[in-house]
């Protein structure tokens, strides 16, 4: 049987102005009939093109300049809107990136799953039956209720859900999936995956993960296509490519994701005897702090953060992991002394500042800085570099014109950028640089603690990896300590001395990382633990290498 | 949701008010004398009068209340009915409005339905045509349509659809083909402003990633545009159908006078002209009432458009 997709010498680039910039340069792949293929890649390796292209959705500025792509018998390049529209929904489903605005607002769930039932022939009153057969075919409960949901009523994994279930809806022989959870809590990504990977693999359906993850690749696919400036690089069994990868690119992926690096396990940088795990004096100190939010409309309260206490020791990492929803954020409002607790202390620097007002908490911000989880959102994209990174001392009144801009020069030297990057605007920098100036902008104060909130699960793994150690680097040269915020384990493990695990505003556990990771004592802390995506291919490989010894 | 309704219906009489008391203010309080103002609309020269006869006649126009009652007496009145008596014109306010209302309301209703159809449907083809050339028309249109004095525009219409065609009347305002041109004039100015924000809001709505996944289901181009953009681009117009509102009350003092018709525009203008502030009085709190019954109208159906505006509850404080 030939297979279900045949891609041959593909070549795609991108208008920009008269130069057309090359996404795809000559790829060939094939997609076997229930075949799950994982196409791996950093952002800008052509990825998402490739996807685009096999179901028709490239945007108006893309240009197929060479190639062919079949698609159960029907050549897609070239074709016209009316082929390409029957081919969507019926013979290729999408399952797409974000959950959150994947969804028309305005539009009920059932509607919209509706609209790609309808696609198959089916009318009337069967349209109903399918809706809900579909949603429950994506593991959602109480699929009458969701049906008549709006989108912003349902969580981030509810609606990936539904988008699975628009795509499973036109019974569809191929299923893309463009980076379906990377927008997700661990635990519900790795329910979502196993849910969808159980699907196609019951109907034989094939299924084409996107990832800029080798270890979700890997964990859940037949074979893994490695893809770098829109060129396969190397592909294979994710077994054979994590024992023996051939390009220096691949091992590089590997050694970048935090979950592959160790063979799927969680190996701690930082080993803590017991009696090290508390000192005597830490940068700042949560006792006991609750904060309870008042929800209007409904008359009751909303409790947060349920007598918490959190505390970060002098030039060390601790980390604080957990969901969406468990109280990270609110943990950190909090330190920042931008959110008054209900009740508790929070001690920084032996000063109690729970109650101290506006004015007097400002010159103490001067110690303790913050990194944001997106650093597309966080820089100002009307100010240079330098204007972001100098921004904080002319607030202070720190030095004149003169110091601040031999001060910016260090800063950037600091974080690994050239000083040339001074008069750039973000626009002009990638996500991994941004960031880099985010942290260059975060110790202009010379803070002794800063707060990284989710600071690299918004890039690549392989930035995010380069990030991690500068952040160490940094540690270690200028004796910070961290306020680490996370909800990847893996990363948490490569940075942090201690971490507390948070759920629904509680402290289930908390240690030294290689104590509470090493030995879980919570089902949630295993829970978390056992998500971590990378744990399956490593468990085939190494069970395979057995067998050759 | 009645809470919601309740709140936004008192804003709405709480501008209201405010409207009318600034006016009043504005009116009464500007440095010229009001009285000499107010008399000499009524055709009475004070230089010429004897302090007695001053006397008198402030007295039979009240003018020698105090500030404050004279303000009092005058929201007492407008709020039971009564607008005050047209100085010029010796008679009720109300009754000169009454006259004077329908023709500007057919006016208004046939220029918002120009306005709402031209707008959409251009704003709507813009989007939806993919060929370059009539694309680039389309979106630049708009700008054209703004950029036209109305008076020049309405005087060119009469010349061509009055006199060289000699298709619809070019002035006076009696039957359906008397209006067709002074609509025209007023809606090609809020059609073109309507297009344009629509225009904006399309491009955004069908750039966002519930229309990839809408595609991806296999829906057609048209199918798309009009299930599942259509409803999302709408929502940032309607906000300014408030504004466009606003703009046909004051355009229509312009096109009614280039028309000649005999409206509530006219009214106005001629109002201004004598002076007669009862009557400026009236029809500035009209514009202001229509203008805050229109947002109101918007405001209370954009939760029945946007389902997240109703559940978003308060928890940043």
């Amino acid at each position: 049987m030939s297979p279900l997709v045949t891609i041959n010498d593909l070549h795609v680039g991108y208008a920009r102005g008269d130069r057309v910039a090359p996404a795809v340069r000559g790829v060939d792949l094939t997609i076997g009939r229930g075949e799950i293929v994982a196409l791996v890649g950093e952002s800008g390796s052509g990825k998402t093109t490739v996807a685009n292209t096999v179901i028709g959705l490239l945007p108006d500025s893309a240009l197929i300049s060479g190639g062919s792509v079949v698609v159960d018998g029907v050549e897609v390049v070239g074709a016209k809107e009316r082929a390409l529209r029957a081919l969507r929904g019926s013979v290729i489903g999408l399952v797409p990136q974000d959950p959150m605005v994947g969804l028309n607002p305005t539009h009920r769930i059932g509607r919209q799953v509706a609209e790609a039932v309808r696609r198959r022939g089916v009318s009337g009153p069967q349209v109903d039956l399918g809706v809900i057969e579909a949603l429950e075919q994506a593991g959602i409960d109480d699929a009458v209720l969701r049906a008549r949901q709006f989108p912003h009523e349902l969580s981030g994994g509810l609606r990936q859900r539904v988008l699975i279930a628009i795509a499973l809806a036109g019974r569809p022989r191929l299923i893309i999936a463009d980076e379906p959870t990377s927008a997700l809590d661990v635990t519900v990504q790795s329910r979502i995956l196993d849910h969808l990977e159980g699907l196609v693999r019951e109907s034989g359906t094939s299924l084409l993960i996107i990832t800029h993850d080798l270890a979700v690749a890997a964990d859940r696919s037949d074979r893994v296509v490695v893809l770098q400036d829109g060129q396969i690089v190397e592909q294979g069994r994710p077994a054979d490519i994590l024992v023996s990868p051939e390009q220096d690119y691949t091992k590089r992926l590997i050694a970048a994701a935090p979950g592959l690096a160790h063979g799927g396990r969680i190996v701690p940088r930082f080993e803590l005897a017991p009696d090290q795990v508390a000192t005597a004096d830490p940068v700042i100190r949560l006792e006991s702090v609750s904060k309870r939010y008042a929800v209007p409309g409904a008359g009751g309260s909303f409790l947060a953060l349920d007598d918490v206490s959190v505390e970060v020791a002098r030039g060390r990492t601790h980390a604080l992991v957990g969901e969406s929803g468990s109280g990270k954020t609110t943990t950190l409002r909090l330190a920042l002394g931008l959110e008054k607790a209900t009740s508790g202390r929070v001690v920084l620097d032996d000063v109690d500042i729970t109650d101290l007002g506006w004015k007097q908490t400002r010159p103490l911000r001067r110690k303790i800085q913050l990194v944001h989880q997106n650093p597309y959102a966080s820089l100002d994209p009307r100010f240079t570099i330098r204007q972001s990174i100098t921004e904080p001392l002319v607030s202070f009144k720190v030095g004149d014109r003169r110091s601040r801009a031999a001060r910016a020069t260090e800063l950037l030297d600091q974080v690994a950028l050239p000083a040339s990057y001074l008069d750039r605007l973000p626009s002009e920098l990638s996500g991994g640089q941004r960031q880099r100036v985010a942290i260059a902008r975060a110790l202009a104060l010379e803070p002794g603690l800063v707060l990284l909130d989710e600071p690299v699960s918004a890039l690549d793994v392989s930035v995010q990896e380069q990030i991690l150690a500068l952040l160490s680097e940094l540690q270690e040269r200028l004796g910070l300590s961290y306020l680490f915020i996370s909800h990847d384990l893996a990363v948490v493990a490569q940075v942090s001395h201690t971490v507390s695990v948070l759920n629904r505003g509680r402290v289930v556990e908390s240690g030294s990382v290689a104590h509470v990771f090493g030995s879980p004592q919570s089902e949630y802390t295993q829970e978390l633990i056992a998500a971590i995506p990378g744990q399956r291919a490593e468990a085939v490989a190494r069970s395979r290498e057995l067998v050759h010894d | 949701m009645s809470r919601y309704i309740l709140g936004r219906a008192a804003q709405a009489v709480v501008v209201l008010w405010a409207a009318y008391t600034l006016t009043f203010v504005v009116l009464y309080l500007l440095p010229s004398d009001p009285v000499a103002l107010q008399l000499g609309a009524a055709g009475i020269e004070t230089d010429k009068l004897s302090p007695v006869q001053l006397q008198a006649a402030m007295a039979k126009y009240g003018l020698d209340r105090p500030v404050l009652e004279q303000y009092l007496s005058s929201l007492w009145g407008a709020l039971h009915g009564d607008l005050g008596t047209s100085i010029a014109k010796q008679r009720p306010v109300t009754a000169l409005l009454g006259e004077r209302i329908g023709s500007t309301v057919a006016l208004g209703a046939v220029a918002g339905v120009l306005m709402l159809v031209g707008g959409t449907v251009l704003a709507y083809l813009a989007s939806y045509v993919r060929w370059r050339p009539a694309r680039i028309l389309l979106t630049r249109l708009p700008s054209v349509g703004a950029s036209f004095p109305q008076f020049f525009i309405g005087l060119l219409l009469i010349q061509l659809f009055a006199f060289t065609l000699g298709w619809l009347p070019a002035t006076g305002s009696d039957g359906f083909s008397s209006l067709i041109l002074p609509a025209l004039t007023i809606s090609l100015l809020t059609s073109s402003l309507l297009a344009q924000v629509l225009m904006r809001s399309f491009d955004d709505t069908l750039s966002q990633a519930y229309i990839v996944t809408a595609r991806a289901k296999g829906l057609s181009r048209a199918a798309v545009q009009w299930k599942h953009a259509f409803r999302n681009a709408a929502l940032p117009a309607m906000t300014i159908l408030g504004v466009i509102v606003g703009l046909t009350v004051t355009s229509a003092i312009v096109v009614e006078t280039v028309f000649a018709r005999n409206g509530v525009g006219k009214l106005a203008q001629e109002s201004v002209v004598a002076q007669d502030v009862p009557v400026v009085l009236a029809i500035v709190a009209l514009a202001a009432a229509v203008f805050v019954v229109v947002n109101l109208v918007v405001d209370l159906l954009y939760p029945l458009l946007d389902p997240r505006i109703v559940h978003v509850p308060k928890v940043s404080r």
